[in-house]
């Protein structure tokens, strides 16, 4: 803990300051204080003062994914949003909520339910990984979760950070992590109508409304979310809203061949019965491959495509459930600790990427945990014993195979890769020639090759890569050896906006895609 | 020098530098692909909103997207301003061209390059049109949801720039929710490409903070859509009501009720009054407002939601309920809806088409303001509007053989959009700013607010040559700008074949 007295200016900006512990460090990087605003305007005056103190700054909710990401550079000051913790307008006739940056999104599902809505938001439930932070000086104004009391401090903390927690709006917002649901309702960008955020150099900028038809101006909501505190704060949000469903149901089959779970993946996507989502479990080669469809809407409606969805399974074996099954959601992401990498795909590949997830592991010598969206974003993780280069050989690997084709990368592109899922051609004018992939030792290799029939290749002329990795969290070690988020397209314009929003480079300096 | 002749010197400066450019852009793109006759010149001086012309300098029509960042290089080289044209369906100016400048128009550049049915996806060039993704898509059993009335006619790419919605964006959303991919070329020159078409790229989310950026941020080149399998079925209810205070207490209690229609549009007493003037849609006798629901998804889902519609209208005194039972008859409902804007223009001289927003719940009160602001001005107004979604589109009515009532007009137009912002509403729900509304910007931003999101125009044109003038009533300074020469490129002089 710093012996430094608190800086006049960051006293006078915000009532809640306090020196930082261990505990408050970022990804080993320890900060000097610890600040919790309770107004926009506070928040201001903070980064006002921040900025003068030529401070480095990492905004933090409840801190279930602070260590995602590069640690920051430099990190003097955290700015915890638990004391922005105001649902401050729920239009529940329009289906709207407005809702300050601190909020849990347990506690806004508490709000919302009273109302029949949700905000179709469903990211995994983690345990932060740092332990509450000791309690701190001035008494809070108003708190929702227990006060914790212990040492000489007071602070306003919310239930949040004692237990598992799907996060705060402001962080679910700014890491862009989002759950099954995605499949349907997309992530945190695509749900958020209107934004308040504070720049680095205290200025204070909305963008949106609460509307949720608007298109008056640029979209700055969108820039933010995702955007790992490397902008600017988030303060305040406003959601569109969707009803709660009547009922729900989930239809899980489990097969030794992944292909079999590929195929049901496929042709719930495929057909018109409306999934909400569809998630995958394959937690070892040797393992089974387990898949579910999530359907949702009146209690005819579910009934009656379930018992369709079931019949296009017969061969399967589905079980039908009310409840999630165990490993639903949860997935690989909800864990703090170790390696997890991020897969995001081409739907259309699913069989494909399984395979070469598992090739670049068997190579690497590892055996990741995958699961996730089924619809394009799965995860594989590794637990923290595994060894640091051989993490950083299967992360490579991967992004080698799926082609990262930027210009001077090495590599295959996906693009040459044949077709993993039969019974739908490719058609695009130009087509060229692909060429056979070696075959795959993973169990849905086989299948894949042989279901990818000649002429099925992509045409010329889309992206260079249809896949990327990116690695969420990993030990120091890992992150010595391998960039985290690899080849990003357009860095040079990234790189401008953070030069336009931040030019003193103190908004969690670092921490993101190509140094930003 | 005083001002006039300085104005006509930069004038002159100007069509010298322009005609500097014409051979290196007839290289780039064929001279068959370069108009510089003024009368060819005039029929690109405006887009959808006639109200504002004016005839480009130049108009290039490149055929790939490296003739696109070839002419952009070219200008800003030349520090040449440049704006893209897609199909010129837009309503808010956002393609008016630049007298100064070249209109670089993507027409040619229509390509579907790649229907992916298993990943549902689709690749496509800026200049294919809305309907004909999906018609490409249909043989899939896939189709692409954002549907502005213009699809028809309008293109991708304008699509991309406007993030156009369209009558069932409020169960399905807006372009930016379908596309994944864009290539485009900034305002530099730089043929980039924004995510890879995953919905999940690493860095900066490129694609939402471009998409309805009017044009502004670059020009796209190629657009990667998700595409969405067809519904099982579709059900089209039209009910009638003896006012749109029914109507709109029908539409609280279907939203209230949980049920997300794919689209719910309401038309009051004289713009059913035009229609029908118009094309005979044969609504219900004596409606003062009717409302379109239409449904679409899993068979069941949908009857049961129709079902309960139906009851909710009844309850909230709809005097008449019509059930599309095929194709054709759905064609038929929405046929009054669809030919309402061009209809009110037979039955008056001229009109402004207004694009508000306003909470939906507000919706009773701000229509009981526009028929007050309407009576007290003289001048009629005809409501069609996207009513599940807030979305007003009042007709303001006049005489533009009359001054008077042309300014009476433009006052009455505004005076609903502050209707609309002192409801918490926007300005625009779907046609943008453009140069039509920029002046009212300030009315719902502050300056803090629209200096930040100027700091991505910055980020993207620090040079201010792409698409100026439009969205922002004041354009920001993006300091120094290396390498940037104003007036006739040096290079001109030497020749087209040193310059590419």
């Amino acid at each position: 803990m710093t012996t430094e007295p608190i800086p006049a200016q960051l006293a006078a900006a915000c009532q809640a300051v306090r020196p930082a512990t261990g505990a408050d460090a970022v990804s080993g990087v320890q900060p000097k204080f610890v600040a919790a605003p309770a107004s926009t305007q506070e928040a201001a005056e903070l980064l006002r003062a921040a900025a003068d103190l030529g401070w480095a700054v990492v905004p933090r909710g409840s801190g279930s994914k602070l260590h995602w990401g590069a640690p920051p550079l430099r990190c003097d000051l955290v700015i915890e949003t638990t004391r922005l913790d105001q649902v401050v307008e729920h239009a529940a006739g329009d289906l709207v909520v407005t809702v300050q940056a601190g909020v849990s999104l347990e506690r806004l599902a508490e709000v919302l339910g009273t109302a029949a809505q949700r905000l179709a938001l469903d990211p995994p439930l983690i345990t932060p990984i740092h332990p509450a932070p000791p309690p701190s000086t001035p008494a809070p104004h108003s708190i929702d979760g227990p006060l914790v009391s212990s040492g000489q401090h007071q602070w306003a903390i919310g239930a949040a950070q004692a237990t598992r927690t799907r996060g705060t709006v402001g962080g679910v917002l700014a890491t862009g992590v989002a759950g099954p649901l995605r499949l349907r309702y997309g992530s945190g960008r695509d749900l958020l109508i209107g934004i308040t955020v504070v720049r680095a150099d205290g200025t204070i900028a909305r963008s949106g409304g609460k509307v949720v038809k608007n298109v008056a101006g640029y979209d700055l909501g969108k820039l933010f979310a995702g955007s790992r505190g490397t902008l600017g704060l988030i303060t305040e949000a406003t959601f569109r809203l969707h009803p709660v469903p009547a009922e729900r149901a989930y239809v899980t089959v489990e097969s030794a061949a992944g292909i079999q779970a590929c195929r049901l993946i496929a042709m719930a996507l495929e057909s018109p019965l409306a999934p909400v989502a569809a998630e995958l479990d394959w937690p070892g080669a040797g393992e089974p491959v387990r898949a579910g469809i999530a359907l949702e809407g009146d209690t005819a409606g579910v009934a009656e495509r379930t018992r369709l969805l079931c019949g296009l399974l017969a061969h399967a074996a589905p079980v039908v459930s009310a409840e999630p099954p165990p490993w639903w959601g949860a997935g690989p992401a909800s864990q703090q600790d170790g390696s997890v990498v991020q897969i995001a795909f081409w739907p259309g590949d699913l069989g494909l990427i399984l395979a070469e997830i598992r090739t670049a592991a068997h190579a690497a010598g590892v055996d990741p945990a995958v699961g996730g969206s089924a619809a394009g974003l799965l995860t594989a993780s590794l637990p923290p014993e595994a060894d640091a280069a051989a993490v950083a050989a299967f992360v490579t690997g991967l992004r080698a195979v799926l082609g990262h084709g930027l210009p001077g990368q090495a590599g295959h592109r996906l693009a040459d890769v044949p077709r993993p899922m039969a019974g739908a051609g490719r058609h695009g004018a130009g087509a060229r020639a692909g060429h056979a992939r070696p075959p795959s030792p993973a169990a849905v290799a086989g299948d894949a090759q042989q279901a990818a029939g000649p002429g099925q290749r992509r045409a010329a002329g889309g992206p260079p890569a249809r896949a990327n990795v990116v690695v969420l969290h990993a030990p120091a070690a890992v992150g010595g050896l391998i960039d985290l988020f690899g080849p990003v397209p357009s860095l040079a314009l990234m790189r401008a906006i953070k030069d336009q929003f931040d030019p003193g480079r103190i908004m969690s300096p670092g921490r993101f895609a190509g140094g930003i | 020098m005083d001002e006039q002749a300085a104005a006509a010197e930069l004038a002159i400066v100007q069509e010298v530098a322009l005609a500097g450019l014409i051979p290196g852009l007839e290289a780039i793109c064929g001279e068959d692909a370069v108009i510089t006759d003024p009368m060819q010149l005039r029929t690109y001086e405006c887009d959808g909103l006639t109200a504002h012309r004016c005839s480009p300098g130049l108009v290039v029509l490149p055929q790939s997207a490296d003739q696109v960042a070839a002419v952009v290089r070219a200008c800003a080289e030349a520090g040449i301003p440049f704006v893209a044209r897609g199909s010129g369906t837009g309503l808010s100016g956002g393609a008016l061209p630049r007298a100064d400048g070249v209109l670089i128009v993507t027409s040619r550049m229509r390509r579907v390059v790649e229907i992916d049915p298993a990943s549902r996806r689709a690749i496509v060039e800026p200049g294919v049109t809305n309907l004909a993704v999906s018609k490409a898509a249909a043989p899939f059993g896939l189709f692409y949801a954002p549907d502005p009335s213009s699809q028809q006619v309008c293109s991708v790419g304008g699509n991309v720039a406007e993030n156009s919605g369209g009558a069932h964006c409020l169960k399905h959303g807006f372009t930016v929710h379908h596309v994944t991919g864009l290539e485009i070329v900034t305002p530099g020159g730089d043929l980039t490409w924004l995510g890879d078409g995953t919905g999940v790229a690493p860095g900066f989310d490129l694609i939402g903070a471009f998409t309805g950026s009017e044009g502004t941020l670059g020009i796209v080149t190629k657009i990667v859509v998700k595409l969405t399998p067809l519904p099982q079925a579709v059900t089209t209810l039209l009910a009638a009501f003896e006012t749109t205070g029914h109507g709109g207490a029908a539409v609280s209690a279907i939203i209230g009720a949980g049920i997300l229609p794919a689209a719910i549009e309401m038309m009051d007493a004289l713009s059913i009054e035009a229609a029908e003037a118009a094309i005979a849609c044969h609504y219900p006798q004596g409606a003062g407002a009717v409302l379109i629901v239409e449904m679409d998804g899993p068979e069941v889902d949908v009857r049961g939601e129709a079902a309960a519609v139906r009851r909710l209208a009844e309850q909230a005194g709809a005097f008449e309920i019509r059930e599309a039972a095929d194709p054709a008859e759905r064609a038929a409902i929405w046929t009054g809806r669809r030919s309402a804007f061009a209809a009110v223009g037979r039955i008056s001289p001229a009109y402004i088409v207004q694009d508000g927003v306003v909470p939906r719940t507000a919706l009773p009160d701000v229509l009981d303001r526009i028929s007050e602001l309407s009576a007290q001005a003289g001048l009629r107004v005809a409501n069609v509007f996207h009513a599940g979604d807030g979305n007003l589109h009042p007709l303001v009515l006049f005489d533009d053989s009359s001054a008077e009532q042309t300014a009476a007009a433009e006052e009455l137009s505004g005076a609903i959009l502050d209707e609309c912002i002192a409801h918490g509403g926007s300005i625009t729900g779907e046609h943008g700013v453009g140069v039509d509304k920029s002046r009212y910007m300030p009315r719902m931003f502050s300056a803090d607010d629209l200096d930040t999101m100027q700091l991505l125009r910055c980020a993207f044109d620090p040079a201010g040559l792409c698409n100026p003038g439009k969205i922002f009533p004041t354009p920001r300074m993006c300091g120094e700008v290396p390498g940037v020469r104003r007036g006739p490129h040096p290079l001109v002089a030497a020749g087209q074949a040193e310059m590419f």
